[in-house]
């Protein structure tokens, strides 16, 4: 019968187009380096505000263009609250919370990270746009969240 | 060679007592609707800038609202109408009635966990959002009243397990009729998704709102066993829906199902498949490892293929029925189809919908492409045309014919039913624009824009196209509360369908050769739990329990 043949038909394009997509989505994390958090390390949020390094919030440079942020998100605020980079700088950051759980999104990018108590959450991304980015908690964190801002300077 | 989808089509009618408890547990779903909608209305607003909350009698909190308007509208809505409706169609399906002391357990566990959830929400003590992520905390009542809610699932599913169970003793050799089967795998696969999320509830919530464990709790272990019910959840929602469009919407539309053999296959593979799919909502955690997130965003993929079948069966049903109403040429069949008919109109929108929903899904699930939309309005925008309309305004549709059936009172004001379904999809694509906009421009969901301490000019028209669009949706959703309670009041007596729409399919059941394999239930379970244990074993044997985390209220 007909009707059989267009299921096939279409349940194979259905098929195909998927996978094209998931081969698509390999090259973006083998090919062009795109990746996604992963376990990095554990702390204990209780002390994590005197443990190396989130006893020290801030940036620091790590090699040519190169910089390291580390970051904490608490109710309700970023640690440090603003991060200054000249235009091309690869920033990594290393951030967690010590209370409960936040969200660090830097506004027009991939930064995109969940901060859970506990968990050091690393990404990195390289800042070629001069400008102002926020940084913003997108995760409910209580009554203060939709003040829980920083920000990037790209200059 | 064309074959029933249930039993008897002939017409079987359900004790009273049980259609009266099964109407409430539903009426319970539709009031959940209507209270969360207000919230949704305040939410949609908040985006544009304007903030209504002081306007409100109570519950003027923004995060309380949310929590109450996602508590409603997901979770109370979708489960208490699935109570009813999946029951419902077994026991028609199978000719039998239900048992009774199930049919009010069922109830009676759906209303109190009900009294109790909103006695938390109510009172402030669980402002966390339905998530409930820990550390923050909510009274104890918050987490027993929702599992509540999941018992009285599984007490819904007992029945029908029952019920089944009783019908195969009296047909040994026969296919299970295809309605029952798609109602009983729908709720198989919730049952076996919800034991992670009863476990994070009952063995670590629980205890630890009322102070076990010195008070501490593992945020990020939480969270896990959360999102391993979590997408699952999403598929609980949707297969009642899909229930409907399968066995119901063809002889609705005046057409036949395709294919029984198909259909089967497909309720089979979001058995397999919707489960082993959570770290996809966790895309960007820390404390997982990358390599299992890709094999999760792989099987999402794959649980995408079952819906794309069931788009080329339901359109196919429908393009069959148009035709058989006078329809001519490539798409002829479109224009004479009922569209007249609200319950039919309703649904026949919600698939519309429903495909921005699919496609937006597909990106969420999008590995590295996650990382621009996750936690954005993006994500709402994309699930308000999934739950929020695939599965609402096909519940709405099934209201339509279902609360005449279960009262006996003719549907009053069928061109105000064709009005608020009009104006709720047109207001969700207004609504979804905006939010998906704006999402990809940066906006964060769950916070409250209005005091935001940060605003984009970027997000204004997104904003504003999400707070016109969300007035258009509570029109509608208000409009249909008025067609239901004008139909109990005052809808026609003795003018009601006497039996729910039954369709036919064109390919019958086999008895023989591979397909009856499909109605051995219990060894896709066995074979669903292995596929879950695959994709979840590496985790939880990598990852040791820290009770860490005091609980904080910070509401």
């Amino acid at each position: 019968m007909k009707i059989e043949t267009y299921e096939k038909a279409y349940l194979a394009l259905g098929g195909v187009t998927l996978t094209a997509a998931l081969l698509v989505l390999l090259y973006t994390s083998v090919g062009m380096d795109l990746h996604l958090p992963t376990r990095v390390a554990e702390v204990d949020p209780a002390t994590v505000r005197t443990t190396p390094p989130f006893d020290q919030p801030g940036l620091r440079q790590t090699g040519p263009g190169q910089y390291e942020a580390v970051m904490l998100g608490q109710a309700w605020a970023f640690l440090p609250q603003e991060i200054r980079v000249p235009v091309g700088a690869e920033v990594t950051f290393v951030a967690t919370s010590p209370d409960v759980i936040h969200g660090l999104l830097v506004a027009g990018t991939r930064v995109n990270l969940m901060l859970i108590p506990g968990q050091v959450s690393r990404q990195t991304y390289t800042f070629r746009r001069p400008g102002e980015y926020a940084i913003i908690c997108h995760e409910y964190c209580g009554l203060g969240h939709q003040g829980m801002v920083g920000r990037v300077i790209v200059e | 060679m064309s074959a029933a989808t249930v039993y008897d089509p002939a017409g079987f009618a359900l004790p009273d007592a049980q259609k009266r408890f099964l109407r409430w547990t539903i009426y319970i779903g539709y009031g959940a609707l209507v209270a969360g909608i207000f919230h949704g209305l305040a939410n949609a607003l908040s985006f544009a800038n304007i903030n209504i909350l002081p306007y409100f009698p109570r519950l003027r909190g923004y995060y309380q609202g949310l929590t109450a308007h996602g508590v409603a509208n997901v979770l109370v809505f979708t489960f208490a109408f699935s109570n009813g409706f999946l029951p419902l169609m077994t026991a028609r399906a199978l000719s039998r009635p239900l048992v009774s002391w199930l049919v009010y357990a069922t109830f009676g566990a759906l209303l109190l966990g009900n009294i109790l959830v909103v006695y938390a929400i109510v009172t402030n003590q669980a402002s966390v959002l339905f998530t409930a992520y820990a550390p923050l905390q909510a009274h104890w009542t918050f987490y027993t009243g929702l599992v509540l809610v999941v018992v009285s699932t599984w007490l819904a599913l007992g029945n029908m397990l029952t019920v089944l169970g009783r019908w195969k003793r009296d047909h040994r050799g026969e296919r299970i009729p295809l309605l029952a089967y798609i109602s009983v795998v729908s709720y198989v696969m919730w049952a076996l998704a919800s034991l992670p999320i009863a476990v994070d509830f009952l063995g670590l919530l629980i205890p630890w709102s009322l102070g076990a464990f010195g008070g501490l709790v593992d945020p990020l272990l939480t969270r896990t066993l959360f999102w391993f019910t979590g997408h699952a959840i999403v598929y609980a929602w949707l297969l009642p829906a899909y229930v409907s469009w399968y066995a119901l919407v063809p002889r609705q539309a005046g057409g036949v199902l395709v294919s029984d053999p198909l259909t089967r296959v497909v309720f089979i593979l979001f058995l397999l498949l919707s489960i082993p799919t959570g770290f996809h909502h966790q895309y960007t955690d820390p404390g997982i490892s990358e390599q299992m997130k890709a094999f999760h965003g792989v099987l999402t993929f794959g649980v995408f293929f079952p819906s794309l079948a069931t788009a080329f069966s339901v359109v196919a049903a429908l393009e069959i029925g148009g035709r058989r109403r006078g329809g001519r040429g490539l798409l002829g069949w479109v224009v004479r189809l009922p569209w007249g008919d609200p319950s039919l109109v309703a649904q026949m929108l919600a698939m519309v919908v429903f495909v921005f929903g699919g496609i937006t899904g597909l990106i969420n699930a999008s590995f590295t492409m996650n990382q621009i939309i996750h936690n954005t309005t993006w994500v709402p925008g994309h699930f308000h045309m999934t739950v929020g309309t695939a599965v609402a305004l096909t519940f709405v549709g099934v209201a339509y014919w279902m609360i005449p059936y279960l009262t006996g009172r003719a549907l009053w004001g069928r061109r105000v039913a064709l009005a608020s379904s009009w104006l709720y999809t047109i207001g969700v694509l207004i609504f979804a624009r905006g939010m998906i906009s704006a999402g990809l421009q940066g906006m964060p969901r769950r916070t409250f824009q209005v005091q935001a301490g940060y605003r984009s000019p970027e997000w204004e028209l997104g904003g504003a196209l999400t707070g016109i669009g969300g007035t258009i949706m509570f029109i509608g959703i208000l409009l249909f509360f008025v067609v239901m309670g004008m139909t109990l009041l005052v809808g026609k007596k003795g003018a009601e369908p006497k039996d729910i729409p039954v369709t036919r399919t064109i390919t019958a059941p086999s008895l023989t050769g591979w397909q009856p394999h499909l109605d051995r239930i219990g060894l896709w379970v066995i074979a669903a739990i292995a596929l879950v244990l695959i994709a979840y074993m590496p985790f939880f044997l990598t990852y040791a329990p820290r009770f860490i985390s005091p609980g904080f209220k910070l509401f």
